[in-house]
C-alpha cells in the first residue's frame, strides 16, 4: 500500500473515531481531531523525506481496479507539483483547526459534525493532489464541494446559506463541463487502442486540433472557476466573507489550489496544442485578474472579501506563471501556490481573530489595533508584507520568478502585471491603516491580545513564509524537474538570452 | 379458443385498472385497481409464454407477484397511517408535495 | 577577488539585534536601546577594520566577496545569496554604519522619554541591515532585497507614530512612492535577465557591450525611475515632505544620509549600463538637473524647519544624480558629494532635533529667532554644516559641489552651459535656502514667548554626535579631494577605462570663482530679506510663493491625475463587478427560479393528477414505437 494511500485513511480513521464519541464531548473531539491531523503532517513528513528529489515522473504509485468495465482505477502518485500541495494541505489542516478551536460552537450543526467534515475534506484534498486516474481526480474533485458546501452553509457568519449554494452551484456548472470532456478523452482513448482514465497513457493520446480545443476548454472552465480567474470570481467574495477563518483558509488556500493544479497536471499535459492556441486568451485573463482583484481589493469594505479580492489578483499571477510556458513562470507559480496558501492563511486566521474580537468585519469598526494589540497587529502586518510580496518572505520569490518567467516570453504582459505591485502595496496598507495605526476607536479599548494557542498557531505560518523566502531551495529543487517534465511535453522550452556572448 | 382472446382481457382487466386508479379518489380502491393493472401485466406475460413456447413470461410474472406482494405490504401501511393521521383515505385530501 | 567568510556578520548582527528587540517585546525596554548601540558600533569596527585590511591589499584584489549559499535556481535563472565589499561599497558601509552608530546614540538621549524607545531602535537596527545588505548584495536580486528592506524600515520609522493618522498616512505614501521605483527596479532586473542571462554586477557589466541600444536604454530608464522613488527625484518626489512626521534622527539618518542616497549608489553601481547608453545619461541628467533646481525652489518656501532641510536633501541629492548621468568621471564626484552630504546634511537634521528638543517640539521658524544664545553647541556644529552646503571653503561642500558644476560644465556643447548654469543657480538657490534656515532660527529676535518656551541646550549625548559629524563637514572634503584620492580609490569600480573629463571649458578655479559669486548673492540677499521675520507666514505673496509653499503643485497634481481618476477607478469598479460580472450569474439564477415557478404549477400534488399524466405519457410512448415499427 502507497503512502499516499495511508495518508488519505487517515483521516478517514479519525472521522470515524470521532463519529463514536459522545455528541457532547466537544473537547475529546477537539484533541481527536487535532492529533490525527499533527499524526498526518507527520505522516506526510516521512513521505516528503523518502521522496527522491530530482527525478520527474510519478513516485509512490498505487493502482487498483475500481470500475474494470470502463478500465477507471484507483490510482495515487506524486510527483514534485503534487508533494508540494499535499504537504501544503497536511500542514495547513492542523493549523486551521487549532487556530479555530471556537469556532464551530456557534453552527447550525454540531462541533462533532464540523470535525468530522473537516477531516473528510482533508481526505479529499489529498486524494486530489494524489490521483493519477483522471475519472477519480473528476470524483474527488466533485465530491470535496460537499463537506465545503456543509462547512459554510452551517458554520459561517451572515448570509452563509445563500454564499454556499452559490459556491456549490458554481462549481457543479464547471464541474459538467469537465465530465463532457473527460468522457470525450475517455471516448478517443478507446479509438486509438483500448480505452483508459490514466494520465499518463492519456497524455499519448493523437488528437486532432479542433477537438483538442473543445476538450480543453471543457476542462479549463472548470479549473477557471475553481481557481478563480477573471471573470469566474463572484462566488469567491461571498464564499470568503461568510465561512470560518478556518474554512477561508482551506477553501483559497488548498482548495482553490486544484484549479490551478489542475491547468498544469490536465490541461496542460493532456491537450499542449490546444494550451499554445489558448495562451493568448488566458494571459490577458490572467492579467485582468491580477489588476481587477488588485483594484477591487482596494475597494473593499469587509476584510473577508479584501482578502478574497487580493487572492483573485494573487491566482491570476499563478496562471500567468503556468501559461508563460517558461520554466522560472512554472515553477514560480507552482511555489506560489505554496506561499499563497500559507500567506493566505495568516491573513484570513489573523483577520479571523480580530472579526471574532470585534464582532464586525468592517475594516473602518477596527482601528487602532496597533496599540491595544501589539502581537495581532504584528502577526496582521507581516501577513499583509507577505500578500505585498516584499522580499525576504517567500511569496516575493514566486512573484519575481513568475514575473521574469513570464517576461522573457511576453514582455508586454510581465510589464503589466508587475503594476500590480503597486496596488498589492496601495491595498495592504490601506488595510493596515485603516485596522492597525489611527486612534483606537471606541469598542476597540479593551481587545485581548493573541493568547498562547493563537501564538502558538500563526508562529509556525510566518516562519515558514519567512525562511522560504530566504531559503526556497529544498522546495524548488523539488518543484524543478516536474515542471521541466512538464513543459518538455508541451514542447515548450526557455528562450534563449538575447545578448549572447 | 383463440389465444389472443387473454391478451383481449388482459387489456381490458388494464383499462378498467388505469380508469380505476385515475378517476377513484379512495385510496383503497385506487390501491385495488393498481393491483388489478399488475395482474393484467401476469396474465399477458403467461399467455406470451404460452404464445412463444418458453418459460420466461411464466418466470417474470412470479417476479411480478412477489413485487406486488412487496408493494401491498408497504402501500397499505401507508395508507393506514394517512388514515390514522387524516381520518380519511382520499388521495386527493394527501396533497401535502403541492407545497 | 578575495574571499571572506564573515561579511555576513556585518548584515546578520543588526538584524538578529532588531529580532530579538521586537520578539522580546517589554522585557528588553531595559536595554533594547543599549544592545542595538553596541551591535550598530561594533559593525562600524569591523567596517573599518575591513577598510584597512582593504587598502592594504591592491588591485583586483582589493574587492571582496562572500558566497553565502544558492538563493534562487530554476533552469537558468541563477541568484546566489552572495555579498561582495568592492571600494565602491565600503564607502556606503562605512557611512551607513558610522552615520548609524552616531544617531543610536543621538536617539538614546532623544527619545528617552517615548515608551516605545526599545522598539524604535529595533527599527534602527533592521534599517541598518537592510541597508548593508542593499550596498553589499553582489547581483540586482540581493539588492532588490536590501531595496525594499529599507523601505519597509523607512515606513515603519516615518509611521512610528502611528496613532497620528496624518502619519500613518504619510508612512503609506512613502512606502507606496517607493515600490512605483521598485517596478522600474523589477523590470531593470527582468531585461537584465533577458538580454545576458543573469543579473548579477559581474555578468551584466560583461554583457553590457554585447547588448542592443535600446534594451540598455530601458534597463537605463528602468534603474532611474527605482532610483527616483528612493532617493526622492523627479517626478516622485512629493514622499520626502511628508517623511518628515518620523522622529528627527530618522530625518538624518534615513531621510538625508543614506537611505535616499540608495539611488545615487544603484547608478553608480550600474555605470556599465549607463556608460554604453547615451539615451539613458541623458534621462539621468535631466531629472538630476529638474530635481536640484525642484527641491531647491521648495526649500525657499517653507516655514517648517524639517521641511525646509528634506527640501534641501531632494536638491543635494539631484546634483548628486546629476553627476552620475556625466559619464565615467561623473560617479567618483557624486559619491564624493554624496558622503560629504552625509556629513553636513545629518548633523543639520540633528541640530534641527536638538532645537525641537529644546522648544517643545515646536518645527515652524517663524516661532524660532535668537536661539543661538540658548543653543550655542548646536548653533556652532549646525553653522558648520550650513557652511559646507552652501559650499564655502574649505568646508566639504565646496570641494565635492564644484567639482560637479565643473563637470556639469564640461559637458559639452549647449548641454554643458544649461546644466553647468542650472547647478550654478542651484547653489545660488541653496545659499538663500539655507541663510534664511540659520537667519530665521538662530538670529534675530526670540519670536517665542518665554512663557512657554524654555530651550535650552541638549544633552551630550545628543551633542557630541552632533560635533562629529561637524568635524566630518569641515575635513571630508579636504581629504577626499587632496591627490584626487577618491577618484582613484574609486575608479577601478566606476571608470575602469580610465576615461578623462570632457575638455576644460573654463579653468577649475573660475568656476569656483563663479560659484562663491552665486553663493554670496544668495546668502547676502536672504539676510537682506530676512532682516525682520514676521511671526505669521505672509499672505500677500506672489503666485510663484505659494504655488512653491504647495510643492510646486506636485500633490494638487498627483491627487487629480492619479488618486482621484484611481478612486473612481476603485469605485466603478467594484459596481461592474456587482452589477455585471455578477449581475450576470444572478440573472441566470433569476431567470431559472421564475421559469421554475411557472413550470412547477403543474405539480399540483392530487396522485390522480399524476397517474393520469403518466398513462397519457406511456400511451403516448407506446404509440410512438408502434408507428416507428410500422
Amino acid at each position: 500500500m502507497s503512502i499516499l494511500t495511508v495518508l488519505e485513511l487517515l483521516p478517514l480513521l479519525g472521522t470515524l473515531v470521532i463519529a463514536f464519541l459522545p455528541k457532547s464531548a466537544n473537547r475529546t473531539i477537539k484533541q481527536v481531531a487535532f492529533v490525527i491531523s499533527l499524526v498526518v503532517a507527520a505522516v506526510s513528513g516521512v513521505m516528503a523525506y523518502r521522496f527522491r528529489s530530482g527525478t520527474p515522473g510519478f513516485q509512490f504509485v498505487e493502482s487498483r481496479p475500481w470500475i474494470a468495465a470502463f478500465h477507471i482505477n484507483y490510482a495515487v502518485g506524486a510527483d514534485g507539483i503534487a508533494l508540494v500541495l499535499i504537504l501544503l494541505t497536511t500542514i495547513l489542516v492542523p493549523i486551521v483547526i487549532l487556530a479555530g478551536w471556537n469556532e464551530a460552537e456557534g453552527g447550525r450543526w454540531s462541533v462533532k459534525t464540523y470535525y468530522m467534515l473537516m477531516l473528510v475534506l482533508e481526505t479529499m484534498m489529498i486524494g486530489v493532489f494524489a490521483a493519477t486516474d483522471v475519472f477519480l481526480f473528476y470524483v474527488i474533485f466533485e465530491a470535496m464541494l460537499v463537506p465545503v458546501y456543509f462547512l459554510i452553509g452551517g458554520y459561517g457568519r451572515g448570509e452563509r446559506a445563500a454564499a454556499a449554494l452559490k459556491f456549490l452551484l458554481y462549481s457543479l456548472f464547471g464541474g459538467l463541463l469537465m465530465l463532457a470532456a473527460l468522457i470525450g478523452t475517455y471516448i478517443i482513448s478507446t479509438n486509438q487502442g483500448g480505452g483508459t482514465f490514466d494520465i499518463t497513457k492519456l497524455s499519448m493520446l493523437q488528437i486532432d486540433k479542433p477537438t483538442q480545443n473543445f476538450l480543453f476548454l471543457g476542462f479549463f472552465i472548470a479549473f477557471a472557476i475553481k481557481a478563480p480567474l477573471w471573470p469566474f470570481h463572484t462566488w469567491l467574495p461571498g464564499a470568503a466573507k461568510s465561512a470560518t477563518g478556518g474554512t477561508s483558509v482551506l477553501l483559497l488556500g488548498v482548495l482553490d489550489k486544484v484549479g490551478t493544479y489542475g491547468m498544469i497536471r490536465f490541461c496542460m499535459t493532456l491537450f499542449p496544442d490546444a494550451t499554445k492556441t489558448f495562451t493568448p486568451v488566458i494571459i490577458v485573463l490572467a492579467i485582468i485578474s491580477i489588476l481587477y482583484g488588485a483594484f477591487l481589493a482596494i475597494g473593499q469594505k469587509d476584510i473577508n472579501s479584501l482578502i478574497a479580492f487580493t487572492s483573485i489578483s494573487h491566482f491570476g499571477f499563478i496562471t500567468l506563471g503556468i501559461f508563460a510556458m517558461t520554466s522560472q513562470g512554472l515553477s514560480g507559480a507552482t511555489f506560489y501556490m505554496v506561499n499563497h496558501g500559507f500567506s493566505t492563511a495568516a491573513l484570513f486566521l489573523t483577520a479571523a481573530w480580530m472579526v471574532k474580537r470585534r464582532g464586525s468585519s468592517q475594516i473602518d469598526d477596527f482601528g487602532g489595533l496597533q496599540r491595544v494589540t501589539p502581537v495581532l497587529a504584528w502577526s496582521f502586518f507581516i501577513a499583509g508584507l507577505s500578500a505585498l510580496a516584499l522580499p525576504g518572505l517567500s511569496s516575493f520569490v514566486s512573484e519575481f520568478l513568475v514575473l521574469v518567467g513570464t517576461f522573457t516570453r511576453y514582455p508586454v504582459a510581465a510589464i503589466f502585471g508587475t503594476l500590480g505591485i503597486v496596488l498589492a502595496a496601495l491595498y495592504v496598507l490601506l488595510a493596515v491603516q485603516r485596522s492597525l495605526h489611527g486612534e483606537t476607536k471606541p469598542g476597540n479599548e479593551n481587545m485581548k491580545d493573541l493568547n498562547l494557542r493563537e501564538k502558538v498557531t500563526i508562529a509556525p505560518v510566518i516562519a515558514v513564509l519567512i525562511f522560504l523566502g530566504f531559503y526556497p531551495k529544498p522546495v524548488l529543487n523539488v518543484i524543478n524537474p516536474t515542471s521541466t517534465a512538464v513543459m518538455q511535453h508541451a514542447g515548450a522550452s526557455d528562450p534563449a538570452v538575447k545578448a549572447g556572448k | 379458443m383463440d389465444i389472443s382472446n387473454y391478451l383481449y382481457l388482459s387489456i381490458i382487466l388494464f383499462t378498467i385498472g388505469a380508469v380505476g386508479v385515475v378517476i377513484r379518489r379512495n385510496a383503497i380502491v385506487v390501491f385495488m385497481c393498481v393491483e388489478l393493472m399488475l395482474n393484467a401485466a401476469n396474465l399477458a406475460f403467461v399467455t406470451f409464454s404460452r404464445i412463444n413456447g418458453n418459460l420466461d413470461g411464466q418466470v417474470a410474472s412470479f417476479f411480478t407477484m412477489v413485487v406486488a406482494a412487496c408493494e401491498v405490504v408497504v402501500g397499505l401501511a401507508i395508507i393506514v397511517t394517512i388514515y390514522r393521521s387524516r381520518r380519511s383515505a382520499s388521495v386527493d385530501d394527501a396533497s401535502l408535495l403541492k407545497r | 577577488m578575495t574571499t571572506s567568510t564573515h561579511l555576513v556578520y556585518l548584515i546578520a548582527l543588526p538584524l538578529v539585534s532588531a529580532a530579538l528587540l521586537l520578539i522580546l517585546g517589554r522585557l528588553a525596554d531595559k536595554w533594547g536601546h543599549l544592545l542595538a548601540t553596541l551591535v550598530s558600533a561594533s559593525t562600524f569596527a569591523f567596517a573599518a577594520s575591513e577598510f584597512f585590511a582593504m587598502r592594504s591589499r591592491s588591485g583586483a584584489a582589493r574587492a571582496t566577496t562572500q558566497k553565502l549559499f544558492d538563493w534562487i535556481s530554476v533552469g537558468t535563472f541563477k541568484v546566489d545569496a552572495a555579498l561582495l565589499l568592492d571600494q565602491l561599497s565600503i564607502c556606503f558601509v562605512l557611512l551607513i554604519t558610522g552615520v548609524g552608530t552616531l544617531i543610536h546614540i543621538y536617539s538614546i538621549a532623544y527619545m528617552s522619554h517615548d515608551r516605545d524607545r526599545r522598539r524604535f531602535f529595533a527599527y534602527l537596527n533592521l534599517f541598518i541591515a537592510a541597508m548593508l545588505l542593499l550596498v553589499l548584495g553582489n547581483s540586482y536580486l540581493n539588492l532588490y532585497v536590501g531595496w525594499e528592506g529599507v523601505g519597509l524600515a523607512s515606513y515603519l520609522l516615518i509611521g512610528f507614530w502611528n496613532q497620528k493618522p496624518a502619519y500613518a498616512t504619510a508612512a503609506k505614501k512613502a512606502f507606496v512612492a517607493n515600490r512605483v521605483g521598485d517596478v522600474g527596479l523589477s523590470l531593470a532586473i527582468m531585461i537584465a535577465f533577458a538580454q545576458f542571462g543573469t543579473v548579477s554586477f559581474a555578468g551584466v557589466a560583461a554583457g553590457a557591450p554585447h547588448a542592443s541600444s535600446a534594451a540598455l536604454a530601458a534597463m537605463g530608464a528602468m534603474l532611474l525611475l527605482a532610483a527616483a522613488g528612493k532617493s526622492a527625484q523627479f517626478p516622485l518626489q512629493s514622499w520626502l515632505g511628508d517623511a518628515m512626521a518620523g522622529p528627527t534622527p530618522v530625518s538624518a539618518l534615513i531621510h538625508a544620509a543614506t537611505m535616499v542616497t540608495a539611488g545615487v549608489y544603484l547608478i553608480t553601481r550600474s555605470n556599465f549600463i549607463f556608460d554604453a547608453s547615451s539615451t539613458a545619461r541623458l534621462l539621468v541628467v535631466i531629472v538630476g538637473t529638474i530635481t536640484l533646481l525642484f527641491g531647491a525652489i521648495i526649500g525657499t518656501a517653507k516655514d517648517d524647519i524639517k521641511k525646509a532641510l528634506a527640501a534641501s536633501t531632494m536638491s543635494q541629492i539631484g546634483y548628486m544624480i546629476l553627476a552620475t548621468g556625466l559619464g565615467p568621471i561623473g560617479y567618483a564626484f557624486a559619491i564624493m558629494h554624496l558622503l560629504t552630504h552625509g556629513f553636513f546634511k545629518a548633523g543639520m537634521f540633528l541640530g534641527a532635533g536638538s532645537v525641537m528638543h529644546g522648544m517643545n517640539d515646536e518645527v515652524n521658524m517663524r516661532r524660532f529667532g535668537g536661539l543661538n544664545r540658548f543653543l550655542p553647541i548646536t548653533a556652532i556644529t549646525f553653522g558648520f554644516g550650513y557652511l559646507a552646503i552652501i559650499g564655502v571653503p574649505p568646508f566639504a561642500g565646496f570641494y565635492s559641489k564644484d567639482k560637479i558644476i565643473e563637470t556639469a560644465f564640461n559637458a559639452g556643447g549647449t548641454k554643458g552651459y544649461i546644466l553647468g548654469i542650472c547647478a550654478l543657480l542651484g547653489a545660488g538657490l541653496t545659499a538663500f535656502y539655507m541663510t534664511r534656515l540659520i537667519v530665521m532660527t538662530f538670529w534675530g529676535t526670540p519670536r517665542w514667548s518665554r512663557d512657554e518656551q524654555h530651550p535650552h541646550e541638549s544633552p551630550a549625548l545628543m551633542w557630541v554626535p552632533m560635533a562629529i559629524l561637524a568635524v566630518g563637514s569641515v575635513a571630508s572634503g579636504f581629504l577626499f579631494t587632496s591627490g584626487n584620492s577618491m577618484v582613484h580609490w574609486l575608479a577601478p569600480v566606476v571608470n575602469p577605462s580610465g576615461a578623462e573629463g570632457g575638455a576644460e571649458l573654463m579653468k577649475p578655479i573660475v568656476v569656483s570663482l563663479l560659484a562663491l559669486g552665486v553663493v554670496v548673492i544668495g546668502v547676502a540677499y536672504a539676510i537682506f530679506k530676512y532682516r525682520t521675520v514676521p511671526v505669521e507666514a505672509p499672505e500677500k505673496v506672489t503666485v510663484f510663493t505659494r504655488i512653491a509653499r504647495r510643492d510646486l503643485m506636485q500633490d494638487a497634481f498627483n491627487e487629480a491625475v492619479l488618486m482621484r481618476p484611481g478612486q473612481k477607478l476603485t469605485t466603478g469598479l467594484v459596481w461592474a463587478d456587482y452589477s455585471f460580472v455578477d449581475g450576470l450569474v444572478r440573472a441566470v439564477g433569476f431567470t431559472l427560479g421564475t421559469s421554475s415557478q411557472a413550470v412547477r404549477k403543474i405539480q399540483n400534488g392530487y396522485a390522480r393528477t399524476y397517474a393520469l399524466v403518466m398513462l397519457v405519457g406511456v400511451l403516448a410512448l407506446v404509440a410512438t414505437i408502434w408507428m416507428v415499427t410500422l
